[in-house]
């Protein structure tokens, strides 16, 4: 009796192990596909899809030709999921990427922690690069003890783009610096619901990296902080509420339609079409704007810097860029993807294959000197590098603050921090809360966060 | 149920053979449950472990962002739950869309089971047309309707409204959460008229017969003989399609991702930016803890409602 | 535990003692024909109504980019394969390659695991059976979203993020306590006489399970790895924070398609249109299995 139940126990047990082992072997077998063929290599680049970057996708094959042993695969997301796997991976040590993008908010906080590889030993080692051609602020912000961890793709300040024709039609002049004042009144004369016309384009899509930025831009011009020198939260201060209610009444009153859920895509989509009088974003829209494939507005518009309230300046700082994750088991092949992407000679390649206004802008002063770009560029590239030289905390900012960044706050939390807040601020775009109910939840949001460096304590 | 246990020997049971018998039927219960070992370790280890170390992590503060300041602290990640209005507000979206979206595919799906358990040409095709929704692939189904159906100004809904003179809507930011359901009911719809159209047609014919032969109107038949009958259908419907509902990630991550602000954030969907955006470990775990707890109250009471049906099928 | 037969024997001679009364019934309603003809007309109308979303995707997907984003819509428009061919020669093809080795993986470990477990609990059932089913269905309700962080910890502490390996082993993970409850569902209504027979035989668990039980349920098989494969297809949320560039599905491809800037409706339909090909079709021939598969059993 024991002796059958022994023998039926072993078989179960058989058909168990026959039941593991076929289970493995398909795993193993599945297993095979994903590593890499023999003598290539294959690194994974996570890109944020913007145009700029699409282009260098469609241009991998030149990259194929200088590098046939480098097998490269892209993973392209819109802005907030790219930043959210990018994060999530770096943070993580997760490994899935050889290159990623990410911006100077990122770069000083993840080379701290050692997330990501020192580049200085590689760009010595590349003849042409010319790493001092970088624009010097946007170098600085890529930097971590002096030394870069990220090489800028392209970067950027913010500015206003306005139809010149509509205005000389109507009768307005717009001024090289206007004040916030003077753009609600531009807007209301322009604005013509009834034709699908609005007065202003301006982001309202949640996201930091979206409608958060330029929303900090106009708190920062109206004096307003988001924590004082003793890391005070100040989201619902006098300034800060004043400078969120022009902007988001502006936007409610003379905005595209679907304005909550309009990002830098959507709006750049809307002033392309004809659909908007005035556009206040970052300056790297000039590559689609001026773009005569993508735009219908070519050459009857205009640049403003920032708008400004109490400040000389506005406007801010920001760059895409490339740097690798010190988790890559690739890493020389990495560099040579990102030398491709950033080299002088990318520029060329931009321009013979797709079009000179494709370039992309901010990141090399000798951008602007390349002769078919100095023809193209002519209204932009001075309102352009200006805003850039003035992106400081000193220039565009009435008090002294703890933390760095313009339109961020350089802390590790501030990713989420200001995703919740420009939630908050969505939802009041949205008509869905008052902008006070909005920024005083957005209180307590940076309260806990506060607390972790100190105040109230 | 036989088993391979022999003819009991007719001898006296010495210490010895009461141990013997003792091991066989440890040896039986163990080979009975050698079977299931393989699929219940495989569960536990892809299941239980997870939401092991998410309990583990609810004690902690831990920030992927912030390496250095891990620590434990016991239940304050909890206690920051309480006042977070965003979470309250979240798992309000969840209930909301759970029951909106179950409650009108489950009418709807009982209409177009009851039309559909009658013979008429082409009944095949209906059915065939009418369960397609149900087999799209969700993510293509979800930006079907945030895109081709709710667009703002190329959408065919905006256009279908514009034929009556209707003012354009701005659908996925004006009516978030409307939206997202529609997306869902139209999903859903043909799974409830599946599981209740196989209810009405395992109805016993000659009761329903028996009922209008004894002057019934339909209405009344309907009442007293087809509702009750269909009530193991419906319940089973609700709590499967609660189950599959809930946990609703897709259409929501491609509609609206949650917004405007967080106005349509369900709690999958809010915990998942607590964890992949806010990097906050500890906090989207306790999230996730509550989010189970609440979860086994509730599939407590409806699984018992589940095994109660099965078995009384069962032992029919 | 043998369940099945009685009812149905005794539902059919009650059927057969009224098939007078049916005759009656049928003939009764003098409002008849028109109600019906009425009734089968909104009954299609509604049906093309569910069914007109899809069928705008489909012609969409046949559509020039500038078309497909029209005000108004355009219905009349000369068809293109254009959308069609991009994908065919985009890089779409490892992400369906993907998900036909994540859906075929995992239907095929779904199945080794949950036969012998579904027979442990129907045909020689161990002692706490019900307990073992409400375990497994209760994972299925356990929020997939609070165990995604760990689960993404531990991938990546074992290199295990963006392998194909890694969503396979979870689409078993979920889609195991379905298979068994169907499969239990199944071997629950093999007639007991023939499993007494074959135990008498001596014939071992294996050989009963393979020569007796196996061809028996081997519908009920068939119809558990269509439920498998569905879900499995179609899933979303561990792809989409799990892979990244090798690992990728076809439901990632589709988020993928929507990310460009410009016009991407066409394209974006014809990825649809595909990807959603397999579990269309397999659905549409498969009808009453899924409805059981659904049901995990519950209704056969």
């Amino acid at each position: 009796m024991t002796g059958i139940s022994h023998r039926m126990s072993r078989r179960s047990l058989l058909t168990t192990g026959f039941g593991a082992a076929a289970g493995a072997a398909a795993l193993s077998l599945t297993g095979c596909g994903t590593t890499g063929r023999g003598g290539r290599e294959q690194i994974v680049v996570a890109i944020v899809s913007n145009p700029q970057m699409q282009d260098a996708m469609s241009l991998i094959s030149d990259f194929h030709r200088q590098h046939p042993n480098i097998d490269v695969r892209f993973v392209s997301l819109p802005e907030n999921e790219a930043r959210a796997k990018i994060t999530a991976s770096v943070a993580s040590g997760g490994g899935e990427f050889d290159v990623v993008m990410i911006s100077n908010y990122e770069t000083p906080i993840w080379a701290e922690r050692g997330w990501l590889a020192d580049l200085e030993p590689y760009i010595g080692e590349t003849s042409g690069y010319d790493d001092d051609d970088f624009i010097p602020t946007i170098r600085e912000a890529l930097s971590y003890d002096g030394r870069q961890h990220a090489v800028p793709f392209y970067g950027e300040s913010s500015f206003l783009v306005y139809r010149e024709d509509l205005f000389i039609e109507a009768g307005l002049e717009m001024p090289q610096q206007p004040s916030w004042d003077q753009i609600r009144e531009f807007a209301a004369e322009l604005h013509n619901p009834a034709q699908g016309f609005s007065g202003i384009a301006l982001r309202g899509l949640a996201g930091w990296g979206e409608n958060l930025a330029p929303i900090n831009t106009v708190i920062n011009t109206f004096g307003g902080q988001w924590f004082n020198t003793d890391w005070e939260p100040m989201l619902n201060s006098t300034e800060v509420v004043e400078a969120v209610s022009t902007y988001v009444d502006t936007l409610r009153t003379w905005g595209q339609p679907g304005a909550a859920t309009s990002g830098y895509g959507e709006c750049m989509t809307h002033f392309n079409q004809g659909n908007a009088a005035m556009w206040y974003d970052a300056s790297a829209m000039v590559s689609g704007i001026e773009d005569p494939r993508s735009s219908t507005v070519v050459g009857s518009t205009n640049y403003a810097l920032a708008p400004v309230m109490e400040t000389d300046y506005s406007g801010w700082l920001y760059a895409w860029s490339l740097a690798i994750p010190e988790t890559s088991q690739h890493k020389q092949a990495a560099w040579d993807f990102i030398t491709w992407m950033t080299h002088p000679d990318y520029f060329q390649l931009v321009g013979n294959e797709i079009s000179w206004e494709a370039l992309p802008p901010g990141s090399r002063q000798s951008t602007y000197d390349i002769p078919e770009y100095a023809d193209i560029s002519g209204h932009y590239a001075e309102p352009t590098l200006t805003s850039m030289e003035n992106a400081t905390q000193q220039n565009s900012m009435v008090h002294e603050v703890p933390y760095d960044g313009l339109q961020f706050v350089a802390i590790p939390e501030f990713q989420d921090l200001g995703t919740r807040v420009g939630q908050q601020l969505s939802a009041a775009i949205a008509g869905q809360q008052t902008v006070e109910e909005a920024l005083d939840q957005s209180q307590r949001f940076a309260e806990s966060v506060a607390r972790t460096y100190g105040w109230g304590n | 149920m036989t088993t391979t246990t022999p003819a009991r020997p007719p001898k006296t049971q010495s210490a010895e053979e009461l141990r013997a018998r003792k091991a066989a039927a440890r040896a039986e219960g163990w080979r009975r449950r050698a079977p299931l070992l393989p699929a219940l370790i495989f569960v536990i280890v892809c299941t239980q472990i997870p939401f092991l170390l998410t309990i583990w992590y609810s004690l902690r503060s831990r920030n992927l962002l912030r390496p250095e300041g891990e620590q434990f602290v016991g239940l304050s990640n909890f206690a920051d739950i309480f006042v977070d209005s965003t979470f309250r507000s979240a798992a309000l979206n969840s209930v909301l869309i759970t029951f909106g979206c179950v409650f009108a595919a489950l009418i709807l799906g009982l209409g177009l089971a009851l039309l559909l358990d009658r013979p008429f040409a082409g009944r095949g095709v209906v059915r065939t047309l009418l369960i397609t929704p149900f087999l799209i692939m969700p993510v293509a189904g979800a930006m079907l309707w945030s895109i081709s159906m709710f667009n703002p100004s190329y959408g065919l809904v905006n256009w279908m409204i514009g034929l009556v003179g209707i003012p354009p809507v701005d659908w996925t930011s004006q009516y978030p959460l409307f939206s997202i359901v529609v997306a869902l009911v139209w999903q859903w719809t043909p799974f409830m008229m599946l599981l209740l159209l196989a209810g009405l047609q395992s109805q016993q014919r000659d009761v329903l017969e028996a009922a209008s032969m004894d002057g019934a109107s339909t209405w009344d038949t309907f009442r007293f003989v087809t509702v009750p009958h269909l009530r193991f259908y419906i319940e089973l419907s609700v709590l499967l399609g609660v189950i599959y509902v809930v946990n609703t990630f897709d259409h929501i991550y491609l509609m609206t991702a949650g917004g405007p602000g967080t106005a349509s954030a369900n709690l999958p969907f809010y915990i998942y930016q607590r964890a992949f955006l806010g990097f906050d470990i500890g906090q989207s775990a306790a999230m996730g803890v509550l989010t189970v707890i609440a979860t086994i109250i509730i599939s407590l009471l409806a699984l018992r409602l589940i095994f109660r049906g099965l078995n009384a099928k069962e032992q029919s | 535990m043998n369940v099945a037969a009685p009812p149905e024997t005794a539902s059919a001679t009650v059927h057969t003692a009224q098939a007078p009364r049916v005759k009656k019934v049928t003939t009764r309603p003098p409002k008849g024909p028109r109600r019906s003809s009425l009734l089968t007309t909104f009954t299609w109308v509604v049906a093309l109504l569910f069914f007109a979303p899809v069928a705008w995707m489909v012609l969409t997907s046949f559509k020039q980019e500038s078309a497909a984003a029209s005000s108004p819509p355009s219905f009349f428009f000369e068809p293109t394969f254009d959308q069609y061919r991009n994908i065919l020669s985009s890089d779409a093809g490892p992400y369906f390659l993907n998900s036909v080795i994540a859906t075929a993986g995992s239907t095929l470990l779904v199945l080794l695991l949950a036969v012998p477990a579904a027979y442990a609990l129907s045909i020689r059932p161990i002692k706490r059976t019900q307990d073992a089913l409400f375990f497994f269905i209760s994972t299925k309700m356990l929020p997939i979203v609070a165990v995604i962080m760990p689960i993404y910890v531990i991938a990546g502490q074992i290199r295990m993020l963006d392998n194909i390996l890694t969503l396979i082993i979870l689409y078993t993970a979920m889609n195991l306590p379905i298979a068994i409850w169907m499969m239990r569902s199944f071997f629950l209504e093999v007639p007991g006489e023939v499993l007494e027979a074959a135990s008498i035989d001596g014939a071992s668990l294996v050989g009963t399970m393979r020569r007796v039980l196996i061809p028996m349920v081997a519908p009920g098989i068939a119809a558990t790895a269509l439920i498998c494969v569905i879900f499995a297809w179609n899933e979303f949320f561990f792809a989409l924070n799990l892979t990244a560039a090798n690992a990728a599905t076809a439901p990632i491809y589709l988020m993928s398609t929507m990310t460009s800037e410009g016009l991407f409706l066409a394209q974006l339909s014809a990825a649809s249109v595909l990807a959603s090909l397999p579990v269309v079709l397999a659905g549409w021939f498969a009808q009453k299995q899924l409805v059981r598969g659904l049901s995990m059993g519950a209704v056969k």
